[in-house]
């Protein structure tokens, strides 16, 4: 089998010691860092993500893909950079301010990596101020938020208001995610999106980022 | 008053009470502060609600500590307090039960991924409940609930540390399944069966599922617990799932949709019927009607 192909196979079953082999040997027998990235990595974690969305694979499972991929995009990322190979688009994430539940918003961290896009993770407990800062400094046009809790919805409407107040709104855009948030809620604080799940995260983040 | 174990060998139905987080922001527990935190802070909010669960007719009184273990709570920087707080929690609910009601200490799961998935060591993770759980007992719980764990091996940590450190009270243990199209599992892949199996196995009290689904999916997964164990059952269903209307998030499922299942548990072989999120002291009012009419039915006329 094609080693870029193989690659896709090792991510799917979270073979990380395969992932790094593989890589190492596409990268020696001079296959381009953007075709690895895109037709391996990319490739093996949206079989991943779709596995995931059908309930087929659970978390563990993806966990174990995502490492795998970070296995390979450390031997990648360097070439990728040499190449100035574009990524799919830049994004803030963070779980919202009071709130400290992050598996969630790791996990849509991971499939946006691995849908080739550069994710810059804040972390939880995350203030509006931090989020719009880090999307100004970093230039992502882009801002992510997650919350589980009823709680710390407000956070979310927090950030968006603060985009408005600098003068920001429609250059950053924003999309929310999380068990008690909905479309409702998106439109209702004027938020650019919502998303069901990390899976559909990743659609409407590709929707968001596509270039018009 | 009887024993928990006492009551379910009896074959006696328990009503639980609903839930508490939202009961507690409605008494002034701020946005993003965790409810533990008013056990120290605001002590008489958290005896009103467990008041107004007991008035209602709960006789199985939850803890505010579901975020107690030192793990969670060293995020505010109360790990050092893990103690205090578990202990003055169990205190509040003891003195509110003031012998109507049994207490069952909340010990919910730490967020944390265990190693090697994540990076978290398993031996961390069981130092935690171990000290939370003591700190419980020794505070006089009469039961510990561990709850909404997705992990099975989380579970069983939290288990053998209730084993460990209070060997003499009851462990009720409580996961949260998702609905699938191959049946109920876990976040974590844990199904109804693994679940039932390794806890029967690992000698706790009570088995049964608690938060992520509403009644009539509880009803199907008390049926399915029902199949892989003999223990008696715990179900604390949400009201439902969250819907958003406006900026207001609303659990759907009425007092008396909910009530209209309770014969359905009780049919299933359900000990204990408590709610989870969105659930009220109507909805606890509305179980415990359930239950004392099936009570009535089922004895022989005179």
């Amino acid at each position: 089998m094609d080693v870029v192909k193989s690659i896709a196979e090792a991510i799917e079953q979270g073979d990380n010691d395969a992932v790094r082999r593989l890589t190492a040997e596409a990268i020696a027998a001079g296959r381009a860092p953007g075709a690895i990235l895109e037709e391996g990595l990319v490739a093996g974690m949206r079989v991943v993500g779709e596995r995931f969305r059908t309930h087929e694979i659970f978390l563990p499972e993806v966990l174990l893909a995502a490492r795998a991929m970070q296995a390979g995009l450390g031997l990648l990322r360097p070439l990728l950079l040499q190449d100035a190979v574009p990524t799919a688009g830049k994004i803030v994430v963070g779980t919202v301010r009071g709130d400290l539940h992050d598996i969630g918003k790791n996990l849509v961290g991971i499939l946006l990596q691995g849908a080739g896009f550069s994710v810059i993770d804040l972390g939880k407990d995350v203030a509006p101020e931090r989020f719009v800062d880090a999307a100004v400094a970093e230039g992502a046009p882009l801002i992510g938020m997650s919350t589980l809790l009823t709680t710390t919805m407000k956070g979310m409407r927090d950030v968006v208001e603060l985009l408005r107040q600098r003068g920001l709104e429609g250059k950053i855009k924003t999309i929310i995610g999380g068990a008690p948030v909905s479309a409702e809620f998106a439109r209702e604080i004027g938020a650019d999106a919502y998303a069901f799940d990390a899976a559909s995260a990743v659609e409407r983040t590709r929707a968001l980022l596509a270039p018009a | 008053m009887d024993s928990l174990r006492e009551r379910l060998a009896r074959g006696d139905v328990l009503v639980g009470d609903g839930a508490w987080g939202t009961m507690l922001m409605a008494r002034g527990l701020a946005p993003g502060r965790p409810p533990e935190s008013l056990v120290l802070e605001r002590p008489e909010a958290v005896r009103e609600v467990a008041l107004l669960y007991l008035d209602a007719g709960a006789e199985l009184l939850t803890t505010d500590t579901f975020g107690g273990s030192p793990l969670c709570l060293g995020s505010w920087g109360l790990g050092e307090r893990a103690e205090e707080i578990n202990a003055r929690a169990v205190s509040i609910a003891r003195e509110a039960a003031a012998g109507r009601a049994l207490v069952q200490a909340s010990v919910g799961p730490t967020g944390r991924i265990l190693a090697p998935l994540g990076d978290t060591e398993p031996a961390e993770v069981g130092a935690a409940f171990a000290r939370q759980i003591g700190a419980q007992a020794r505070a006089g719980a009469d039961a510990i609930c561990i709850e909404t764990m997705t992990d099975l091996a989380e579970m069983l940590l939290a288990v053998r540390a209730a084993h460990e450190v209070a060997p003499d009270l009851p462990v009720i243990a409580t996961m949260t399944f998702d609905p699938t199209p191959r049946g109920f599992f876990t976040m974590m892949g844990v199904s109804v069966e693994q679940a039932a199996r390794a806890l029967t196995a690992a000698g706790v009290d009570v088995v049964g599922s608690n938060c992520g689904n509403g009644i009539d999916r509880m009803v199907a997964i008390a049926r399915e617990l029902r199949r892989w164990t003999s223990l008696p059952l715990a179900i604390r269903s949400n009201a439902g799932l969250p819907e958003s209307r406006g900026a207001e998030v609303v659990y759907p499922e009425t007092p008396e949709l909910m009530a209209e299942r309770i014969p359905a548990l009780l049919d299933a072989g359900v000990s204990i019927v408590g709610g989870c999120c969105g659930t009220t002291p109507d909805h606890v009012r509305a179980f415990r009607r359930a239950v004392d009419a099936r009570k009535l039915t089922s004895c022989p006329p005179p």
